[in-house]
């Protein structure tokens, strides 16, 4: 068996000269800590943290019908955003399982921008290229872009020391195009941490220069580098969903509690059919959140009995820094999906007390 | 880091220190690096029989759960009760005072088997 070499990101020489600790994730060579996590998860909640995310894929949309496009491969209503606005979407099967969720930002009438998981990407690609049954053309654009995630209380400050362009204004989910740290840059008032904070895309030669820069602007607010790890208890603590985990091609968004993103009064799209049938007929399962009693941490793939008999399993689990607790994400038969409910995830065979509970575990102060 | 040269190393990244027939076991700089933040530390109780390469309990971090294998064979004297309520200890000393548990060893020879502090360097090293 050959293994593939690992794909890099155009700052995987910062990453490494800065004693990143480095990992393979999806077959991309990337940072999952650099301070350590723990320090990481609470410098975002506390201060501002910096995220190196350029191996998220970026696909485009462009043409006379690319809204119809987009509306038409996704499930959450492309026709209302207006110019210079993002919105978390599914990008779905026939059968109501998800190929990804994504985020659509509404460049112009005539042309959308994607971004897309990392190691979906290229199914992403095939998949709407398979439905582009429209005038319009789409383009995978991923080695266009890099990606920088700044996030925490701190962000706008950092961010704002580094552009002209007023940013206080940018709503949540919206993003305007401008310059950036000396480079062109689309810069968004998104993020997966549950903090406020920007996602900034740059051509993949500018990244190094505008990582450097970002990082001596934080100087003062305490900004840190963040690994992949902080990252994902920054998105668990938040309750956002990541694909292979809460979601993926045999879970709808309906079953991910991800009911928000479905618009079935916008007209067709693909897995409308099977999510009608679905709330039709009724979920048979839904994701819920749970909090641990007993000693232990019940990690993705763990089982959860309910009474004694296996009802679900796990599909992220871990301490949670900030909140200080042990935390977690499953599966449970509908009747039991809601607070409240007293389980048992079995950790190395080990029942292990714990209960449901309301989500997001953690919400930032407003 | 500082890898004490009188103590024996393994390749699942555990250290053993020798005084008399009592063994102190205990997990090195590497492993605690790699788990990153240290939520619990599972210990067998006094009086247990350890089997060399079997799992004498676990360590576990925010990010994952990993087994201790015995390095040598013998009964546990002591357990350290610091990593009960301290855990993060690991991370700060695991060459010292957050070592595990200490064993009445039965055949010392095992010991003399394991990797010296530069081998072990050199194995880690070229690991990763």
């Amino acid at each position: 068996m050959t293994t593939a070499p690992l794909k890099r990101t155009p700052l995987n020489e910062v990453h490494r000269a800065s004693g990143a600790k480095m990992v393979d994730f999806g077959g991309w060579d990337m940072p999952v800590q650099y301070s350590g996590l723990v320090d990481e998860h609470l410098t975002v909640r506390n201060a501002v943290g910096l995220f190196d995310v350029s191996h998220m894929g970026e696909i485009e949309i462009r043409g006379p019908e690319a809204a119809k496009l987009a509306d038409y491969v996704t499930t959450n209503a492309v026709a209302k955003l207006k110019h210079g606005q993002a919105q978390y979407s599914g990008l779905l099967y026939e059968h109501g399982g998800f190929v990804d969720d994504i985020l659509v930002h509404k460049v112009a009438d005539d042309s959308f921008f994607i971004c897309v998981n990392a190691s979906n990407q290229e199914k992403d690609f095939e998949h709407i290229v398979a439905n582009n049954h429209f005038e319009c053309e789409v383009e995978f654009a991923s080695e266009k872009y890099a990606q920088i995630a700044i996030q925490g209380p701190k962000a706008l400050e950092t961010a704002q020391q580094l552009t002209e362009t007023p940013l206080a204004p940018i709503r949540y989910y919206w993003f305007t195009d401008g310059i950036f740290a000396g480079v062109p840059a689309r810069i968004a008032r998104t993020g997966y941490t549950g903090e406020d904070g920007f996602e900034v895309y740059v051509a993949p030669d500018d990244a190094v220069a505008v990582w450097k820069a970002i990082l001596e602007a934080g100087k003062s607010a305490g900004i840190k580098p963040c690994g992949l790890g902080a990252r994902n208890t920054l998105r668990l603590e938040s309750k956002m969903a990541l694909y292979g985990h809460e979601i993926g091609a045999s879970i709808s968004p309906l079953e991910a509690d991800l009911a928000w993103i479905v618009k079935f009064d916008k007209g067709a799209f693909i897995g409308r059919d099977a999510l009608l049938k679905q709330k039709e007929n009724g979920l048979t399962r839904k994701l819920v959140g749970f909090e641990m009693r007993g000693r232990g941490i019940g990690r993705d793939g763990y089982e959860v009995l309910l009474a004694g008999s296996p009802a679900g399993w796990v599909t992220s689990g871990s301490p949670a820094p900030f909140l200080n607790k042990n935390l977690g994400l499953c599966y449970l038969p509908l009747a039991h999906a809601k607070a409240g409910e007293k389980i048992e995830i079995v950790v190395r065979n080990q029942p292990v007390e714990a209960e449901t509970v309301p989500t997001p575990f953690y919400k930032r102060p407003q | 880091m500082n890898y004490p040269e009188s103590y024996r190393y393994t390749k699942e990244h555990e250290w053993v220190s020798l005084t008399g027939d009592i063994a102190t076991i205990g997990i090195t700089f590497h492993a605690q690096e790699e788990l990153g933040d240290i939520v619990y530390v599972d210990l067998p109780k006094p009086g247990a029989q350890l089997e060399t390469g079997k799992s004498l309990g676990s360590v576990e971090s925010v990010k994952a759960v990993s087994d201790i294998y015995a390095p040598l064979a013998g009964e546990v004297l002591e357990v350290n009760e610091l990593l009960a309520t301290a855990p993060e200890k690991l991370n700060e000393d695991p060459h010292g005072d957050a070592w595990l548990v200490k064993v009445r060893v039965g055949d010392s020879s095992e010991f003399n088997n394991l990797l010296s502090a530069s081998d072990y360097q050199t194995y880690v090293g070229a690991e990763s």
